[in-house]
C-alpha cells in the first residue's frame, strides 16, 4: 500500500478539500495506483544528478524600485463574493 | 542543578523600498485599504512575480555589514498555507538557499562584549492585514501590505540573558537605521521580532526544549516577555516538569505569555523552489559596487569620534547611537569645532528636548545643526554666558531662529570687553566699599557678590571670567 | 470558399486588397459559430459586439497602422485572461471571474489587429487530455461526431478544424496544444519554454506552461509566432532572445537536414496506421533531400511518471490562490474560515482537478519530498539530457504525438492512469522545455485525423517550421476540411 484512506484524508486537509466517503474510498484506490506507477523512478540512480528547477540556466530577471499605478479600490475588490466597498470579508478564524 | 537560558531572535524587517517586492504597487503607509495593490499582489489568476533589484541591494547592504557570506547562487521557495492575508496561498519565500549565511554583530550587554552569530538573512514578501470585527463573526481584509519586501534575519541561538537579547535587538536595529533600509519602527510594525527560548542545565551541549515568542512590539516588551518566560521555564524545570514546545503569544496587558496551542494547525509547509523566479546570481563586481554605497557603521563610527575627535567613549556611543544623530552632531561641529563643547550641550539641553525616537524627533526638529554648531561657537569664544546660551537656545527651540538673529533681537550679547567693563568694575568697588574691605580681608566668597553686582549693571551680559579678573586685580590694588 | 474557410494567409491577401473586409470576415465566422457550435461546442463564451467593434477598428486602419494580423478573427482558451470579458478556465471555480487585465499574448495579438471571437472550452485548469473535464461545454472532434477534440485545448483545435475562426491560442504543459491539433487535423505549436510569455496565462504547472499557436496550416502558425513570441519584463521566465521572423524558414526542400527517429516511440501501444502515417512522413522527408538516422530517446517510459509528479505537485501551489476569499466561487453559507476554504474548492473544482492537487500536495509534504517531488526533478534532468544527446546526432525528431486518432467520449473514463500514459510521447518535451509541433499527416481508415510531431533543441523553432511546411507540401491533407 503506497498511501492510506487517513494518509488521503490528511492531505485532503492541508490542501483545503472535503471528501465524502465515496471520494475518500475512491480517490485512495485512485491514488494509490499513481503512487505505485511512479515508483518505477526507484529504478534509476540519481545519486549525483542535479535536479531541474529552470528549463534553462538564466538568472536575474529584475526590475526597477519605480512605482506603478495600483488597481483603483472598486477594481480590486471587483471579483470578490462579498466586500463592503474597502475590504474584504471572510468568516472569521475560529 | 543550574539552568542556562539560550535564546535565538528572528527579526523581520520591512524594507525601505519605494515599490513591493514582486510588483510596482506603492509601499508607502497609511493609504486607504487596497488602493495600494495590483494584480500580482492580489493574486490573481496568471499574474507572474518579478523581483525589485533594490530588494537584493539592501540584503547585500546587510550582509556586508554583519561580515556575512553574501551566496553568489540563491533562489526563491514557495512556503504553502492557507490565510486570508495570504492571496496566493503561498509566502514567496527563501528556504535552503538564502542570499546571506554566516554573519555576526557585536553587542555590549552587562559591562561585557560579545559577538553574536547570525545564521541566515533571506528576502521574502510580507502578507495583508486581518482586522476582526469586534461583534460580528466576520474579518476584514487589507492587502495593501502584502508584497512588500521583508528581510528575515536569523540569529544563532547565542544569547544567554534578556539584555544580550535586547542589545542584539536594538544593534540589528541600529544597523538598519544607519544602512537605511529599513524604518524601524516597531509599533507601526516595519520592525518585528520574535524569539525562540529554552532552558539547558549549564554545561549541558544539547539544546532544551524551546517556545516561540510572538507579539512583542516593543523593546521594553521583549525585555519583559523573555524574562517571564524565563522565569516560567525555570520554575517548570526546577519542579522538575517538562517545558513543552508551543507557540506562546505575549499579552501586554496581563504582562503574561498566553498560549496559542489548539489555536495553530501543524503546518506543513511543502517548500519547494518557486518555478515562476528564476535565481539570484551575485557576483563580485556587483558586491563592490554596494559596498561602496555603505556608510560608515556605527562601530567604526564610534571608534572615530574617540579618536578624530577625543571624546570619551560614553558620549561617543550615545552621539552614535542614533545615525541622525551623529550626522546632526557632525554637522553642528563643522561651525563650531569644540567637539566636547558640543556634546556635553547636545546630551543634556538638546536631548532633554526629545519626545519620543530620536530619529524622527531630529528630522522634525526646528534647530539645525549648523545653528546649534553657532551657538556653541559663540559659547566658546566667550561671547556669551552659559546663562545666555541657554535662553538662546530655548528660543531656537521654539522659533529655528539663528542665534545670532536672537542675541541681536534680545540685545543677549556678553561683554567680555575689558575696558568696557573695567569702568563698571571700578565703579561698584567705590560703590560697596565695606564689602571691598571685608574682600581684601580674606572673604573671597564675596567675589560672587561683586560679579553679581556687574551681571545686574549689564543685564547679565559681562563675561564672568573677565568679571573676576577685573575684581579680583581691582580689589588686590 | 466561405470567408471563415480562409487561412489567415488568404485572408490577409483580400482583407488588404479590400476585397472582403474584417467586418464581413468576422460575421462569417460569428454565423459559422451561430451554425455549427451548437454540436462542436468549442466554445464557452462568444463576444459578437466586442469583435465586431475590433473588426471595425481593423477595417479603418490604414498604412503602417494595419498590424500583421490586421483583421483576423481569432479564439481563445479560457485560460488565457482576457480583459473585461468572463476567463473561466473551464472550472465553476471562475465561473464568473472577469479580469482586470489581459495575457501579454492577448494584447500583442490585439496590438496587431486581430479580432478576438471568444473563448473556447478546455480541461478544467488545463488539466487532461480530452476536454471532458469542462464544467460547461465538452468540445468535439469536428471531424466525427460523438469523438472528442482531445485536450487539455479542445475548443480551440475544434474551433480552427471547424473554420469557426482562422486561428487560436491555446497552451501546453504535457500535449495540450500538439495532441489536439493531432487529433482534430490543424497545426498546433508549443514553443521553447520561455520563447512566449506566461504572463496572463493561468498556471496549471508553471515550470512545463507554454502559450503556443492553433492554424489550419504552417504559414499560418509562423504568423502567429511572429506576434506572440518575444521576450516580456513582466514574465521573469521569460528569454531575452531576438525572434526571427518565423515565415522566413518556410523553404521548400530538405537537404542538410537530419531528421531522427527515436526507436522508443515506436513500440507496443502505438496503432498502426499511426505508426504508418508517421513512417511515410519520414520518408517524404527523406525524398526531399533529408537524411534518416535512428536515435534514442533511453528514459521515454519514465517521463509519465516524472510530469505527474512535477505538474500536479506545481499545480497544487498554483491552484491555492482559489480559496474563495478575494474572487472566484465562495460557498456563503459556510460558518468558519476552514469550512468555507473546504466546502467553496470542493464545489468548485472537478474531479481530475482534486486529483492531482492531492497528488500534488502528498509529493510535497513533509517526509515524501524527496522520494517524490526532488527525485522526479532529477530524472527530469536525465530526460533532458536524453534530448541533447539526440540532438547530437539529428536535427529534429519525428515521432507520433498521440498513440492513436481521436477516440469515442467516454472510452478514457475509468482509470486515470491509462489516460496519462497516452501523453507519452508529448510529455517529454515540456519536461526538457524544448519547442514541439504537430502538422496533419494523414487520417485513420475511419476518416480521423493524424498528427506528425516534430521536436527540436532549444529555440530552433525555425527548423520545425522549415520541416514541418515539407510535410504540409507532401503530405497532402492539409486543404482536406471536417464536413460539417
Amino acid at each position: 500500500m503506497k498511501i492510506t484512506r487517513e494518509e488521503v484524508e490528511h492531505v485532503a486537509n492541508l490542501a483545503r478539500l472535503n471528501l465524502n466517503r465515496q471520494e475518500l474510498v475512491k480517490m485512495t484506490e485512485q491514488l494509490d495506483n499513481l503512487l505505485s506507477y511512479v515508483a518505477k523512478l526507484d529504478e534509476l540512480d540519481t545519486k549525483d544528478i542535479k535536479p531541474t528547477t529552470h528549463a534553462f540556466s538564466i538568472s536575474n530577471a529584475f526590475r526597477d524600485d519605480t512605482v506603478q499605478d495600483s488597481l483603483t479600490q472598486k477594481e480590486a475588490l471587483a471579483n470578490c463574493p462579498k466586500q463592503n466597498g474597502e475590504c474584504f470579508i471572510v468568516p472569521r478564524i475560529i | 542543578m543550574k539552568l542556562e537560558t539560550v535564546i535565538g531572535l528572528e527579526i523581520h524587517a520591512q524594507l525601505k523600498t519605494r515599490s513591493k517586492i514582486f510588483c510596482g504597487c506603492s509601499t508607502a503607509f497609511g493609504a486607504a485599504p487596497n488602493t495600494h495593490t495590483c494584480p500580482i499582489c492580489l493574486g490573481m489568476p496568471g499574474v507572474l512575480p518579478v523581483l525589485n533589484r533594490k530588494v537584493v541591494e539592501f540584503a547585500i547592504k546587510l550582509g556586508l555589514a554583519t561580515g556575512s557570506t553574501i551566496k553568489p547562487f540563491s533562489q526563491f521557495a514557495r512556503k504553502n498555507y492557507f490565510y486570508p492575508d495570504l492571496p496566493k496561498g503561498y509566502q514567496t519565500s527563501q528556504f535552503d538557499l538564502p542570499i546571506i549565511e554566516h554573519g555576526f554583530i557585536e553587542i555590549e550587554a552587562d559591562g561585557i562584549e560579545k559577538k553574536i552569530g547570525i545564521t541566515r538573512i533571506h528576502m521574502e514578501e510580507d502578507a495583508g492585514k486581518l482586522i476582526h470585527d469586534e461583534h460580528e463573526p466576520v474579518s476584514f481584509v487589507d492587502l495593501n501590505r502584502t508584497g512588500t519586501p521583508l528581510l528575515e534575519i536569523v540569529s544563532e541561538p547565542d544569547m544567554r540573558s534578556s539584555e544580550e537579547a535586547v542589545a542584539y535587538l536594538k544593534k540589528i536595529h541600529l544597523l538598519l537605521r544607519y544602512l537605511d533600509i529599513c524604518d524601524g519602527n516597531m509599533q507601526e510594525g516595519s520592525f518585528r521580532c520574535d524569539a525562540n527560548i529554552s532552558m539547558r542545565p549549564l554545561g549541558q551541549e544539547q539544546l532544551g526544549i524551546r517556545t516561540e515568542l510572538k507579539n512583542m512590539n516593543s523593546f521594553r516588551n521583549v525585555q519583559a516577555a523573555l524574562e517571564f518566560e524565563i522565569r516560567r521555564q525555570r520554575d517548570l524545570l526546577l519542579d522538575g516538569e517538562k517545558v513543552i514546545q508551543e507557540t506562546l503569544l505575549w499579552n501586554p496587558d496581563k504582562n503574561r505569555t498566553e498560549s496559542m496551542r489548539g489555536k495553530e494547525d501543524a503546518h506543513d509547509y511543502r517548500y519547494f523552489p518557486c518555478p515562476d523566479l528564476i535565481p539570484v546570481v551575485i557576483d563580485e563586481a556587483w558586491i563592490a559596487e554596494v559596498r561602496k554605497l555603505l556608510p560608515e557603521l556605527p562601530d567604526e563610527r564610534q571608534k572615530r569620534f574617540v579618536t578624530d575627535f577625543g571624546l570619551p567613549e560614553y558620549d561617543a556611543r550615545i552621539l552614535t547611537g542614533t545615525r541622525e544623530l551623529a550626522d546632526y552632531f557632525e554637522r553642528a561641529l563643522q561651525v563650531c569645532n569644540a567637539p566636547k563643547k558640543l556634546s556635553n550641550w547636545i546630551m543634556t539641553e538638546f536631548l532633554r528636548e526629545i519626545k519620543g525616537d530620536v530619529g524622527p524627533w531630529i528630522a522634525c526638529c526646528k534647530v539645525v545643526p549648523e545653528s546649534l554648531g553657532a551657538l556653541i561657537d559663540l559659547l566658546e569664544k566667550g561671547k556669551i554666558s552659559g546663562k545666555i546660551a541657554k535662553t538662546v537656545f530655548l528660543v531656537m527651540m521654539e522659533t529655528g531662529k539663528a542665534p545670532l538673529d536672537i542675541i541681536k533681537e534680545q540685545n543677549l550679547d556678553q561683554v567680555s570687553d575689558h575696558d568696557e567693563l573695567s569702568a563698571l568694575v571700578k565703579e561698584i568697588v567705590a560703590a560697596h566699599p565695606s564689602q571691598a574691605e571685608e574682600f581684601k580681608g580674606g572673604k573671597t566668597k564675596l567675589m560672587g557678590f561683586f560679579v553679581g553686582q556687574l551681571m545686574q549693571k549689564t543685564k547679565g551680559k559681562a563675561n564672568p571670567q573677565v568679571a573676576n579678573e577685573l575684581f579680583t586685580k581691582e580689589l588686590a590694588g | 470558399m466561405y470567408p471563415y474557410e480562409l487561412t489567415i494567409g488568404q485572408a490577409l491577401e483580400k482583407l488588404n486588397s479590400k476585397e472582403l473586409s474584417s467586418r464581413e470576415l468576422t460575421l462569417s465566422c460569428l454565423d459559422r459559430i451561430a451554425d455549427i457550435d451548437g454540436h462542436i461546442k468549442a466554445f464557452i463564451s462568444v463576444n459578437r459586439d466586442y469583435a465586431l467593434a475590433m473588426a471595425d477598428k481593423a477595417d479603418a486602419a490604414k498604412g503602417d497602422e494595419r498590424g500583421v494580423l490586421c483583421g483576423i478573427p481569432v479564439s481563445i482558451k479560457d485560460l488565457l485572461c482576457t480583459k473585461g470579458i468572463a476567463t473561466t478556465c473551464g472550472s465553476k471555480i471562475l465561473e464568473n471571474f472577469i479580469p482586470p487585465y489581459s495575457a501579454t499574448v492577448v494584447d500583442r495579438l490585439e496590438q496587431e489587429g486581430a479580432v478576438i471571437l471568444g473563448k473556447t472550452s478546455m480541461d478544467e485548469f488545463a488539466m487532461g487530455s480530452t476536454s471532458e473535464t469542462c464544467a460547461f461545454k465538452v468540445p468535439e472532434n469536428p471531424w466525427r461526431r460523438g469523438y472528442v477534440a482531445g485536450g487539455s485545448s479542445g475548443g480551440s483545435a475544434a474551433s480552427v478544424a471547424a473554420c469557426e475562426c482562422l486561428a487560436s491560442l491555446g497552451s501546453d504543459t504535457g500535449g495540450s496544444i500538439r495532441q489536439p491539433a493531432s487529433l482534430c487535423g490543424v497545426v498546433g505549436m508549443k514553443p521553447t519554454y520561455g520563447r512566449v510569455s506566461r504572463y496572463g496565462l493561468v498556471a496549471y504547472a508553471s515550470s512545463l506552461d507554454q502559450v503556443g499557436p492553433f492554424s489550419r496550416d504552417v504559414r499560418d502558425c509562423a504568423l502567429m509566432m511572429n506576434v506572440i513570441a518575444g521576450y516580456d519584463t513582466k514574465d521573469s521566465t521569460s528569454v531575452q532572445r531576438a525572434k526571427p521572423d518565423y515565415t522566413q524558414s518556410l523553404i521548400t526542400g530538405m537537404k542538410g537536414v537530419k531528421i531522427g527517429i527515436p526507436k522508443e516511440y515506436f513500440g507496443a501501444g502505438l496503432d498502426p496506421e499511426v505508426e504508418a502515417v508517421v513512417r511515410k512522413g519520414a520518408a517524404l522527408l527523406q525524398e526531399a533531400g533529408a537524411e534518416i538516422v535512428d536515435v534514442s530517446l533511453p528514459h521515454t517510459d519514465y517521463c509519465v511518471a516524472v510530469y505527474y509528479l512535477i505538474a500536479p505537485a506545481e499545480a497544487s501551489s498554483n491552484l491555492a490562490r482559489y480559496d474563495g476569499v478575494l474572487y472566484g466561487y465562495r460557498d456563503m453559507t459556510a460558518e468558519s474560515l476552514i469550512d468555507m476554504y473546504k466546502e467553496s474548492r470542493s464545489a468548485g473544482f472537478g474531479a481530475e482537478v482534486k486529483r492531482r492537487i492531492l497528488l500534488g500536495t502528498y509529493a510535497l509534504s513533509s517526509g515524501y519530498y524527496d522520494a517524490y517531488y526532488k527525485k522526479a526533478s532529477q530524472v527530469r534532468t536525465i530526460i533532458t539530457n536524453d534530448f541533447k544527446k539526440a540532438f547530437e546526432l539529428c536535427d529534429v525528431l519525428i515521432s507520433p504525438v498521440a498513440p492513436s486518432p481521436a477516440w469515442k467520449f467516454g472510452e478514457k473514463g475509468d482509470d486515470p492512469l491509462e489516460m496519462y500514459l497516452s501523453d507519452i510521447f508529448s510529455i517529454s518535451a515540456n519536461l526538457a522545455g524544448i519547442p514541439g509541433i504537430s502538422v496533419p499527416g494523414g487520417f485513420s481508415r475511419e476518416g480521423l485525423p493524424i498528427g506528425i510531431q516534430l521536436q527540436g533543441p532549444h529555440f530552433k523553432e525555425e527548423v520545425l517550421f522549415r520541416v514541418a511546411y515539407n510535410i504540409e507540401k507532401s503530405a497532402g491533407v492539409s486543404d482536406k476540411r471536417p464536413v460539417l
